[in-house]
């Protein structure tokens, strides 16, 4: 009998079809596994509503849960529960890595056009903070485009949500 | 079929789609990204808003007739002109802003669910018509512009909303374009829109 250890071990195996160094786990898009006489229901929640991927990642968990011998039903949740906190410590560190500066923590208030062009975002190459904003869209809707002053690399932000 | 929210879905579709006919065009790089951006996000809002209405939210985005859908005549029109597209963009998000606030105390929890993750992603989309807000204001073509779409931005609203629309962009109520009748514009992009479903009746596969 399947257990909902080996089905969470088996969604951090999921890229994410966008950016491949980060799994659907270290997304924080997984909102609950519940397991029961080998059903597996998932809720998942979206980034942001308009992903073109939402279609890929659904099939992705439930052909993950097929695989582990398991009828998979997975639920996709609209609403406010998921944010760019939910990426996991691990997710940022690989985002990171790949040169995708990791989100700022989600405030009480809104996020505000002053915000987005001071400086306190830091340039995932060098790590200077001397960076400004080219553009609050980017090539997909989480990430908006900066650049630094420092070491003069372009680079992609994820938006705050 | 609650006809708020079936009109929400409608804008929002309408305009994504209207915002989308930049995408290569617009006059600067980062507003072609930025209109795509803004375009994709806008049709995701509608589909999830159609998904709360409807079994198959494909059904019912693109098998309606014209006469049926519940769109706003200000996200109808086909604009070809920047300062239009610029004024359109801050009053439908000034306009929208006042709505989803509302929905957000929705006695639905899914209703309220999805105003929030909406409200959440439509942040950035009034930073960037703020910011072209204080960029143009004084222009005489952005005035222009903003003078002769305000009745229709008033018409996104319902009557209860108009006033708060009013008082945060600083204009005076005047008489709203309202939903219900189209404009001719409407009917050359449903046809454009709904082809290929027309196309693929059950179905389309990629």
């Amino acid at each position: 009998m399947v257990s909902a250890e080996q089905v969470w071990a088996a969604f951090s195996e999921i890229p994410d079809p966008e950016i491949p160094v980060v799994s659907l786990v270290d997304l924080g898009v997984i909102r609950s596994v519940d397991v029961r006489d080998g059903h597996v229901r998932v809720e998942f929640t979206p980034t942001f509503l308009g992903c073109p991927a939402l279609e890929v990642m659904k099939r992705a968990l439930e052909e993950k849960v097929a695989a582990l011998g398991a009828e998979p039903e997975v639920q996709v949740i609209s609403d406010d529960s998921w944010s760019t906190d939910k990426i996991t410590p691990a997710g940022r560190e690989k985002l990171r890595a790949a040169g995708f500066a990791p989100p700022a923590p989600r405030e009480t208030s809104a996020p505000q056009l002053v915000q987005l062009q001071s400086n306190v975002f830091r340039c995932p190459y060098c790590g200077s903070t001397q960076t400004r904003l080219e553009n609050i869209f980017g090539p997909t809707p989480c990430r908006s485009l900066r650049y630094c002053e420092s070491c003069r690399q372009p680079f992609e932000q994820f938006k705050t949500i | 079929m609650n006809e708020l929210l079936l009109g929400l879905a409608d804008d929002e579709l309408v305009i994504g789609w209207r915002d989308s006919e930049w995408t290569g065009i617009a006059p600067m790089l980062e507003e072609d990204v930025a209109f795509s951006s803004i375009a994709q996000n806008e049709i995701g809002h509608a589909r999830a808003v159609y998904e709360l209405l409807a079994d198959d939210a494909d059904a019912l985005a693109f098998d309606r007739p014209l006469e049926e859908y519940r769109c706003a005549p200000l996200v109808e029109l086909r604009l070809l002109d920047w300062a239009h597209t610029i004024a359109r963009r801050w009053l439908y998000e000034e306009a929208d802003r006042v709505r989803i606030a509302a929905l957000k105390d929705d006695a639905d929890p899914a209703v309220a669910g999805l105003a929030a993750k909406i409200d959440r992603e439509e942040v950035y989309h009034r930073i960037h018509a703020e910011m072209w807000h204080e960029r143009l204001r004084n222009e005489p073509r952005f005035r222009d512009a903003v003078a002769d779409l305000w009745p229709y931005a008033l018409g996104v609203l319902p009557p209860e909303q108009r006033a708060e629309l009013a008082l945060r962009v600083g204009l005076d109520e005047v008489e709203a374009i309202e939903r219900g009748a189209h404009t001719d514009e409407l009917a050359e992009l449903w046809d454009e829109m709904t082809s290929v479903r027309r196309s693929a009746p059950s179905g389309a596969q990629w």
